[in-house]
């Protein structure tokens, strides 16, 4: 298998994996095991989806820098943009199957609930990121691009907050999210990359 | 023994669908079905007399066998709403002290031993004791009252409860003069309640109501629903049911009942004390800190409806609260 193969074997992988969880719900739904109340399940299942792919998508440059697993970086596009499928899917669950449409009641959903006004901030913040995810707009856009890009980080982190913000009281799966970013936020300070970077050549040469 | 009561919300009987209309052809059918497969089941049961209650049965849909539910004698609340099905209440519960993710409560509360049970009743009364549960069955005629539950968490039910007014208990054991509050007290089971190890709480789980709250006869001690001994997943066999007021406040398996003269601090309260208060009546217009309270959506249905003060309840608890500020008291 060449390079060239085993990039596309990746990526079908990747399209696969990402696919998964939509049809483990389409497979549910139809087999009636969402349960007595499918329109939660719903929304919980893809705004978790959305979560976990999203650490995915931070985690891809890091791999890169720490790894050298330029590999990593050919999926990180892919991964965004089904960041966004899921977090479409699950606001369309919220206004079809929770709200019906019914504007008035949405309207209140979103103001006077702050993890909805964390969470809706953050589907916002990632329409022009996906609008954006071409190689078109990032020759056009040059430098902006990349810090156009960086809103990426503040995504995350309003996502994690609305995660916390509406759990009851037992933090334990939100806190495991908050480190995991964390973490995928820390490796990219510079110093921090730096300090890994050396470790790494120190470790190489005496081995 | 099941006796029919009416609980001061009267129901025109022209507002009841008859069954047969009520279930749709395709159900009547099945449902016929299972009538003759019940008919059968019963003949050869040993106990007679858990067959008191009328015979009207569904069937579970979604499970490889058919299970006979013994059907409520009311479809629909007094208000029209149509009362849940066997299969949503018994398998979506809030149920900390198993898990707290809602559709697992049934699978691990399954088999947990409700038998024997006793309740100990103590604090300023008079004539405290420990109570056996079948004792209390004997001793207090069971009605079935259709009442809604309103979870903090903004998602509704009708439910058919089977119980006695709590205050038919309260007035046995004769609370003292001095008595102003009731603390209730769910069963402490680390080993068969995996929840209870959870440290995000402090177990067992406390309730409490005001006193004249317990006297309110709408506070129902439940022990059924849907005509059968409560499931442990709904809090068996003994529970608190409190109409008016988040679910959360209709305390599962409960083991003591205490009268008092302090306010009791409850799980929550201890937990988020500024999210959760003594009080916790529904209130469209008074939030959580988190989310808004002024629409719910009933499970089995899409889209919302709008929250009513006291879950539609005014009329015989808003006198309760006169001169109340209910924000700060929520």
């Amino acid at each position: 298998m060449n390079k060239k193969q085993k990039r596309q074997l990746l990526q079908t992988m990747a399209h696969l994996l990402a696919l998964l969880p939509l049809a483990l719900l389409i497979w549910d739904n139809s087999q009636t095991q969402l349960g007595a109340d499918p329109t939660n399940a719903i929304i919980l299942r893809t705004g978790k989806t959305a979560l976990i792919l999203l650490m995915f998508t931070l985690a891809c440059s890091p791999v890169n820098t720490l790894f050298r697993w330029g590999w990593a970086m050919a999926l990180r596009k892919m991964l965004g943009l089904y960041v966004i499928l899921y977090v479409i899917l699950h606001l369309l669950t919220f206004a079809w199957l929770d709200y019906l449409f019914d504007w008035e009641f949405i309207w209140e959903a979103v103001l006077d609930q702050r993890f909805v006004l964390v969470g809706f901030t953050a589907f916002l913040l990632l329409i022009p990121l996906a609008v954006t995810s071409n190689r078109y707009s990032m020759r056009k856009l040059g430098k902006r691009w990349r810090q156009l890009h960086r809103l990426i980080y503040l995504i995350g982190i309003l996502s994690v907050i609305h995660f916390m913000w509406l759990v009851k009281n037992v933090y334990t799966e939100p806190i495991i999210f908050a480190v995991i970013l964390g973490i995928l936020l820390l490796l990219r300070i510079p110093s921090v990359k730096r300090r890994i970077a050396k470790w790494r050549k120190g470790h190489r040469f005496s081995g | 023994m099941l006796i029919k009561k009416q609980t001061g919300i009267e129901i025109p009987s022209s507002q009841l669908t008859p069954q047969s209309l009520y279930l749709s052809r395709r159900t009547f059918m099945k449902a016929a079905t299972a009538v003759t497969v019940a008919a059968l089941l019963a003949s050869c049961a040993p106990n007679e007399a858990e067959t008191a209650v009328p015979a009207i049965v569904g069937t579970v849909e979604g499970e490889g066998e058919t299970a006979v539910i013994p059907s409520p004698s009311t479809q629909t609340d007094e208000l029209g709403n149509a009362i849940n099905s066997f299969e949503e209440i018994a398998n979506y519960n809030n149920y900390y002290e198993f898990t707290t993710e809602k559709e697992d409560v049934a699978e691990l509360a399954a088999g947990y031993p409700l038998s024997p049970w006793q309740i100990e009743v103590s604090g300023m009364v008079k004539n405290p004791g420990v109570y056996d549960i079948d004792k209390i069955r004997q001793d207090f005629d069971q009605e079935e009252r259709v009442y809604r539950l309103r979870c903090v968490e903004t998602w509704a039910m009708v439910i058919p409860w089977m119980g006695f007014p709590l205050a038919k208990l309260l007035n046995k054991v004769e609370p003292t003069g001095k008595a102003a509050y009731v603390r209730f007290e769910t069963i402490h089971d680390p080993d068969n309640m995996p929840g209870q190890k959870s440290a995000w709480f402090e177990w067992p789980y406390i309730e409490g109501l005001r006193l004249d709250e317990a006297m309110n006869d709408l506070t129902l001690l439940a022990t059924g629903l849907y005509g059968q001994e409560l499931l442990p997943q709904n809090g068996g066999p003994v529970r608190l049911v409190v109409p008016w007021k988040y679910g959360f406040k209709s305390i599962k398996s409960i083991v003591k009942i205490e009268l008092t003269d302090k306010i009791p601090t409850s799980l929550w309260m201890a937990s988020a004390p500024n999210e959760y208060g003594f009080y916790a009546n529904v209130n469209p217009n008074v939030d959580h800190p988190r989310w808004s309270q002024g629409a719910e959506r009933v499970i089995g249905k899409n889209g919302r409806q709008h929250t009513t003060l006291y879950n539609g309840y005014a009329e015989q608890v808003a006198h309760l609260y006169d001169g109340m500020d209910l924000a700060a008291n929520f």
